[in-house]
């Protein structure tokens, strides 16, 4: 049985199956992007293979981070702009 | 083959090429421009922007500090995306022998009008909370400012262009003739006068001046905005760019308006490739770590490497060519191209219309004696 | 030595190709190491076939293989600058990393593209196989509607597995005319097996629209998608959907190679029969060298595998075959290649670099590639210009390509580390140990 791992999003607990990426938990928490453009508009994946950047989100402090190849660690800190 | 003639041709339209370009047109000389590739292509897009008033010499200061006028002068014309921004410079002393020397870097700019503020530990921290905690202290020097480059190069060329410039591009020089410059396609471009403001590339067309190319390595980040507030310089920089014969690495570190940090500076001879040496690189990297601890982390996005055209005394090559009176260079401005620029279309256009300038042109006069060997 | 990481043979990309080429390199008794900036093996393709449904069959007993076998995995780890010949600089999640190897093979596979239309940089908007790499980490489409577009047999893949997670896939619109698919239909008629996989699909998706000459032109909503404006001819309708799942084919990632110093034709790796790039000891196969789908990367493996370790015999016997996929790697790009019309869906505000929000209008007004580069920055953010040159290429007949160090961000202490062994390189004695967990 997948266990499950508990990440925050935002701040709010959110139980996600270990495996699931943390591009998959910030979109399963109801957000529909997950970065602010330079022009600020709401982006979310386009690539969803490392490669378009689209994606990134502070985790455990560090800005800038790819999501969509990143597995969720238990107490894992997620931010995002969306 | 006819061709247009010109008062002035200027082969080379980076910045300084650019920059005499618009100052002829607006003087209503009859201006062409000649570019190899592109506009503010060469070390005007591999460099970093920064408008600084430097005291290496005292005809380095008078020229630095006359030209730095000058682009506050014109910030307010300028277009948005050269992101003119008077962030100012901070040199920092790691030690009481650099604070010794920040005191009298102080006494220097004050005495000549340049404003500048000795920064003591703590207030070196407070207005820069990511340097490395144990450092000394600093000397804030807050009108320098820091541009984007190739916006200004192109600012520049359309502003001739609006005077009546002719930009011939992509055309490549193969030779100077008597009166103009003969192209690689078998035309000549002639004119009463050839200016030569071809940065690191002068020595094809004049191999028997004093420039050569000195390598720089250039990192920029992700955008990290307020990580960095000036534009932050070790004062070991000067013992960097003084050496003739080593190649160097100094702390060097600015803050652009994207946020993004734009990380330097390394200078290297007899390196004729443009490719990025990762032996430099992490040397550079490793000692802005070393000023900046948290760097380190944050995400590096593209390296770069560019050529400055260097000369035996640091001072550029403003003026009449040895031997010719209808040829003039505008080149070998080191690592000062960006800030120099407008005062060296000053210097080139008083002396094209035999009048005087705001600064004298005898320092920087292409004939001059050079003390000690060109390395 | 901290970090640092010696083998015979190092193969970068545990795709089909990266996995089939570490095998077949393992068999000579070499010492073999596998790279991949996924977090487990499968590379796209066979991205969760060990803990789903197989949609693969055999991709489920490659990885189980893999995973039993003493080969070395690097997971979430990407080469980023090359420190000398043999010798790599990489990045893994908790730090660099530096790899030292006689004999390179490069698997990096393929990418999507991208077209940009107006709206396309709505969340909800994303390629094809982006949504369902997305579906296989965890994101649940069941329920949701999915219209897929663009071009290329993966569209038909992606239908398949999203109708079986529960999306309510309401067609697919594919860009290539019908007389292109046609023959690339007889075309694969020609390869058996190729041809029952294809049915097997055509079976699946029955029941779901399947529109040739169809593309979109606009995707719109408040915030994120809400529906998507679709061209079949001189009809445009609009189509409300929650997901658009649109992408133009595939792409090699040949940045890596290009950074070695491979040969680059016709924008992928150039290599002989025996996979041999035009740089001694550096191998490349896979989507990489030509988009030929599944069995050709296995194939193209496994030759370099043996190639690399000198099982000659066993490479050349192998590289017989390739002729067939060679055939239908060329098929693909006949049936797929892009028409002209897909210019025009843009718009002079249309954003064409997502990284640094460029709109066509301010790049249409530069000269080239490169003057668009340092006057807009196009191309200049993290994403170093995969998304939006392609693009460009295809927009405005731009070359793009122009490599430099990192060919990933990567942090500052990365690039600033003093190369480790940049003064002794191991001997074949002292290959080192390590207790890397896999």
């Amino acid at each position: 049985m997948p266990e499950e791992i508990s990440v925050t999003v935002n701040g709010a607990h959110l139980n996600v199956t270990s495996g699931m990426t943390v591009l998959a938990a910030i979109l399963s928490s109801g957000a529909h992007g997950v970065r602010k453009s330079v022009k600020g508009e709401l982006r979310g994946p386009l690539c969803a293979m490392g490669i378009c950047f689209e994606c990134r989100a502070t985790v455990d402090r560090r800005p800038h981070t790819r999501t969509c190849q990143l597995l969720c660690a238990p107490g894992m800190e997620i931010r995002t702009d969306g | 083959m006819t061709s247009p003639v010109h008062d002035v041709l200027i082969v080379g339209a980076g910045i300084v090429g650019a920059a005499c370009a618009a100052l002829c047109a607006a003087e209503k000389l009859r201006v062409g421009i000649v570019e190899a590739e592109m506009v503010g292509g060469g070390a005007t897009a591999a460099g970093m922007g920064h408008l600084v008033v430097m005291d290496d010499s005292e005809a380095q200061f008078v020229l630095t500090h006359y030209s730095r006028a000058l682009w506050e002068e014109l910030s307010p014309a300028l277009p948005a995306d050269v992101e003119y921004d008077r962030c100012g410079t901070i040199w920092i002393a790691t030690d009481d022998e650099e604070m010794h020397a920040v005191a009298q870097k102080k006494q220097f700019y004050e005495s000549r009008g340049v404003r500048a503020k000795i920064l003591d530990s703590g207030a070196l921290r407070e207005a820069e909370p990511n340097l490395r905690e144990d450092l000394s202290g600093g000397l804030l020097v807050p009108d320098d400012a820091v541009i984007y480059a190739p916006c200004a190069a192109r600012f520049f060329v359309e502003r001739a262009q609006s005077c009546g410039a002719q930009l011939h591009i992509p055309c490549v020089v193969t030779a100077l003739t008597r009166d103009g410059v003969r192209l690689n396609n078998g035309t000549t471009l002639s004119a009463r006068f050839t200016v030569i403001a071809g940065g690191a590339w002068s020595t094809a067309l004049l191999p028997g001046i004093a420039v050569k190319k000195r390598k720089g390595h250039l990192v920029i980040t992700d955008r990290y905005p307020g990580y960095v507030r000036h534009q932050l310089v070790e004062l070991g920089y000067l013992k960097s760019a003084h050496s003739l014969t080593e190649d160097s690495v100094a702390f060097n570190v600015q803050p652009r308006r994207t946020g993004q940090l734009l990380i330097g500076s390394s200078r290297q001879y007899d390196a004729e490739e443009s490719a990025v040496d990762h032996s430099i690189l992490s040397r550079m990297l490793a000692r802005a770590q070393e000023f900046m601890p948290g760097l380190a982390k944050l995400s590096a996005i593209r390296s770069w490497t560019g050529f400055r055209p260097a000369t035996p005394d640091k001072l550029p090559l403003i003026g009449p060519a040895p031997d010719r009176d209808n040829l003039f260079l505008a080149t070998g401005h080191e690592g000062l191209g960006i800030t120099t620029s407008l005062g060296t279309a000053q210097l080139l256009v008083s002396q094209l219309l035999g009048r005087e300038c705001g600064i004298s042109p005898a320092p920087y006069l292409p004939n001059r004696a050079y003390e000690g060997v060109h390395a | 030595m901290d970090n640092v990481f010696a083998f015979d043979v190092l193969v970068v990309g545990a795709g089909p190709a990266g996995i089939a080429a570490a095998f077949g390199a393992a068999e000579s008794g070499a010492r073999v190491g596998v790279i991949d900036d996924n977090p487990r093996p499968g590379g796209q393709i066979w991205r969760g076939e060990t803990q789903q449904r197989a949609d693969h069959p055999e991709a489920k007993s490659w990885l189980e293989k893999f995973a039993r076998c003493p080969i070395e995995f690097f997971s979430s780890t990407e080469v980023v600058d090359q420190i000398d010949r043999g010798h790599l600089l990489a990045q893994s999640h908790d730090g660099p990393r530096e790899f030292v190897c006689k004999k390179l093979i490069l698997c990096t596979g393929a990418r999507e593209l991208f077209l940009p239309f107006p709206g396309w940089t709505l969340p909800n908007v994303m390629g094809a196989g982006a949504l369902q790499a997305l579906a296989k980490s965890g994101l649940s489409v069941s329920g949701k509607k999915v219209v897929i577009a663009g071009s290329g047999p993966l569209l038909l893949a992606v239908a398949a597995y999203l109708r079986e997670h529960g999306a309510d896939v309401r067609l697919i619109a594919e860009q290539a005319p019908w007389h292109r698919l046609a023959r690339f239909g007889i075309s694969l008629l020609l390869q058996k097996n190729k041809f029952v996989q294809a049915l097997a699909i055509r079976r699946q998706l029955a029941d779901i629209p399947y529109k040739a000459s169809c593309w979109p032109v606009r995707a719109a909503g408040n915030g994120k998608l809400e529906s998507v404006t679709l061209r079949c001819g001189d009809r445009t309708w609009q189509e409300p959907c929650d997901y658009l799942a649109c992408g133009f084919h595939l792409l090699p990632n040949t940045e890596l190679a290009a950074l070695l110093g491979c040969e680059i034709r016709g924008g992928f790796v150039r290599v002989n029969h025996l996979q041999q790039s035009s740089v001694s000891g550096i191998f490349c196969a896979g989507e990489l060298t030509g988009i030929g789908g599944v069995d050709a990367s296995i194939l193209e493996g496994s030759i370099a595998g043996y190639a690399a370790t000198g099982q000659d015999a066993r490479a050349a016997q192998l590289s017989r075959q390739k002729a067939r996929s060679e055939n239908f790697t060329a098929a693909l790009r006949r049936a797929f290649a892009l028409r002209p019309e897909l210019r025009a869906s843009v718009s002079p505000d249309t954003i064409v670099c997502r990284c640094e929000d460029v709109p066509l209008a301010r790049l249409r007004s530069c000269a080239s590639w490169r003057a668009a580069k340092l006057q807009t920055r196009c191309g200049m953010g993290p994403c170093q210009g995969r998304i939006c040159g392609p693009a460009v290429e295809f927009l405005l007949g731009w070359k793009t390509s122009s490599v430099r160090p990192p060919v990933f961000p990567v942090p500052i202490e990365t690039l600033a580390r003093a190369p480790v062994s940049q003064f002794s390189r191991p001997s074949e004695e002292n290959l080192i140990p390590h207790e890397e967990p896999r």
